[in-house]
């Protein structure tokens, strides 16, 4: 059996755990097998679960604030009184540090990060994007036991059943010793891990004043705004926003790219994504190389045509 | 305080990445190695900055051949008192975890430090790993973490935001950009490290229950299409109609 770990921060499942009970599904189905999906702590409407492949949906309460120690004791007690010997989780700010503990614990090889649907011709086989998006491993699990956590926007889910109803298990893992909270920091935008679309400006845009362009485009199109490193450094824009090797790795549908060089470092950090726009004065800037589409010409002249060309299509 | 921090050694960030034997392996011709930039920037910078703080002493910890030694005494001219590096070529997360984790235990350490992820196989696993087998608890991507007196406020990236735990020593941590300011070796720390002791140690006996079996590289761009700069209504109708991205 396969077990999803659905996770729902603050009491909301959002996409990743639909992604996860989807790849849950059809990692199932590669090994001849039922899926079902876990929650842990609040989680609304976790019955949706099943119309993205879960045939049963359970949930653990109590477990409200993310303590890795007491989530994989729950998780792996969960796979053990159901019988899973699969484990998919997200590879999220949280899955990232469930994956590890859980293949310790279940005595489990591990892949954190797959990028793709796993293969069982033989031997179990996944993939994951390795060296900084530069190349893509094969990982061969060799144990009964397996865990997955899975990167962000690999595949997407679709509706393949209907709600199923929610059935609580009895598990108590104890209380937390950690003291957790919360803060904001991305203002209404959608967070850039997980942004379908993602507007980013570089250096060449010369002072933090010059964003105004920027932030319209953004908004036309609805997506999260981010930079390069030393935007970031010099402190023109917030942290949080520096993509690449060092800092956020994304891979959106579209990364559209304004002034920037398109250094190895930062095309690390969102060479992954599927479309990549490049808006650059030289005509020899790296960025070039990796882009589907080009402008050549002054971010300062384009950038706001563009905004009007995406208001006169809206 | 008594701090451990791994520190693992990764293709320089400008390496070109290339495969031989079939696609089995990395191809290593021409590559220069650097510390893993999370692992020196931020974790050994902080642990550093601690043992400054409060006293104590700083450990580096590296699974690997006697190749490593060097980038070992980097992390030693940086500031480490010592290190210790288990004598095995790392094949599998897990194992590196198991070497590590039979360390930190001998080792009784108030806080073991690892970088959020290394640069070349991105797994992000080996701390969650380490803290595992310690049973101890696990925070990821710390940008920010003060210690003293047993207790530590450690603040993580989340999905859009910021998450703040406090926690009692003993635990795990892996860091992320804003927990230290890269330090530059100088002289004097270069000719220090050269005395501080680099113990060697045998490796136990551990699995390799998930290893790499064939790369490839991604689907090269099939070359860039440029629009003319006075005409961006077709670049979104090529974004709505060719790409159908938006
Ligand atoms: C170990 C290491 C890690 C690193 N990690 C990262 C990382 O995570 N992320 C990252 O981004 N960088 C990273 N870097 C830095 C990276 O090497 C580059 O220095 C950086 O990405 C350059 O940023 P930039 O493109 O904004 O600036 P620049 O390289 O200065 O480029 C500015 C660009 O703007 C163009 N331009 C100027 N004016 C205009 C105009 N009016 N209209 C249109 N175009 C214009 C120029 O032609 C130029 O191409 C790292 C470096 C190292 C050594
Ligand atoms: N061979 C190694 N020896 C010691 N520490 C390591 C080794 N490999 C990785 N690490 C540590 O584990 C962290 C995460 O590595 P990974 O899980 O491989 O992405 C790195 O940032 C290092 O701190």
């Amino acid at each position: 059996m396969v077990l999803v770990y659905a996770e729902s921060p603050g009491g909301q499942l959002k996409k990743a755990a639909f992604e996860a009970v989807y790849y849950g599904k059809k990692t199932a189905e590669v090994l001849g097998t039922e899926c079902v999906a876990l929650t842990l702590g609040n989680a609304d409407n976790a019955g949706q679960l099943g119309q993205y492949g879960a045939s049963k949906v359970y949930n653990i309460g109590g477990l409200d604030n993310f303590d890795s120690q007491q989530f994989t004791k729950a998780i792996a007690e969960a796979a053990n009184q159901l019988g899973a010997t699969t484990i998919i989780v997200s590879h999220t700010s949280s899955g990232k540090s469930l994956c590890g503990r859980l293949a310790v614990r279940m005595d489990a090889g591990s892949v954190a990060g797959a990028n793709g649907l796993p293969t069982n011709n033989g031997s179990f086989k996944v993939t994951k994007g390795v060296f900084s998006g530069k190349a893509i491993a094969t990982y061969e699990i060799n144990t009964p036991n397996k865990v997955i956590s899975l990167m962000g926007n690999s595949l997407k889910p679709e509706v393949i059943g209907s709600d199923v109803a929610v059935e609580s298990l009895g598990i108590d893992v104890g209380a937390s010793t950690l003291k957790t909270s919360q803060s904001k920091e991305s203002g209404g935008m959608v967070p850039l891990p997980e942004a379908e679309l993602v507007v980013s400006a570089g250096r060449g845009l010369k002072g933090p004043e010059n964003w105004g362009m920027v932030e319209d485009l953004a908004e036309v199109l609805g997506a999260t705004t981010a930079c390069s490193r030393p935007v970031a450094d010099t402190g023109w824009r917030p942290h949080h926003e520096h993509v690449g090797q060092t800092g956020v790795a994304i891979r959106p549908n579209l990364y559209i790219a304004i002034a920037i060089s398109g250094a190895i470092q930062h095309l690390a950090g969102v060479n992954q994504s599927k479309v990549i726009v490049v808006i650059n004065k030289d005509p020899e800037a790296p960025f070039f190389k990796a882009a589907d589409y080009g402008v050549v010409g002054d971010a300062f002249e384009v950038v706001p045509k563009l905004v009007e060309a995406f208001k006169a299509s809206a | 305080m008594k701090l451990l921090v791994c520190i693992s050694k990764t293709p320089d960030t400008t390496s070109k990445i290339a495969f031989t034997n079939g696609n089995s392996e990395f191809d290593t011709s021409g590559i220069s190695y650097i510390m893993n930039p999370y692992d020196e920037w931020y974790a050994l910078v902080r642990a550093i900055e601690l043992k400054e703080a409060n006293g104590g002493s700083v450990t580096v910890i590296n699974v690997g051949p006697a190749s490593n030694d060097q980038t070992i005494r980097k992390a030693l001219a940086i500031g480490a008192d010592d290190a210790i590096r288990v004598n095995a070529e790392p094949k599998s997360a897990m194992y590196v975890a198991k070497q590590i984790a039979e360390q930190a235990k001998a080792g009784g350490y108030d806080i073991v430090f690892t970088g959020k992820e290394t640069i070349d196989y991105n797994g992000s696993e080996i701390g969650a790993m380490v803290a595992e087998y310690l049973d101890q608890p696990f925070i990821s991507y710390g940008v920010s973490l003060e210690a003293a007196g047993g207790n530590a406020t450690v603040k993580r990236d989340i999905e859009g935001g910021i998450e703040t735990v406090e926690l009692a020593t003993p635990f795990v941590v892996s860091a992320a950009k804003g927990m230290a300011e890269q330090r530059i070796p100088n002289m004097r720390g270069i000719m220090m490290a050269k005395r501080k002791p680099l113990n060697v140690v045998e490796p136990v006996a551990a699995k390799d229950p998930s290893v790499t079996v064939s790369f490839d590289l991604p689907p090269a761009k099939t070359g860039v299409k440029l629009v003319d700069p006075e005409n961006m209504g077709e670049l979104v109708r090529l974004l709505k109609e060719e790409a159908k991205i938006i």
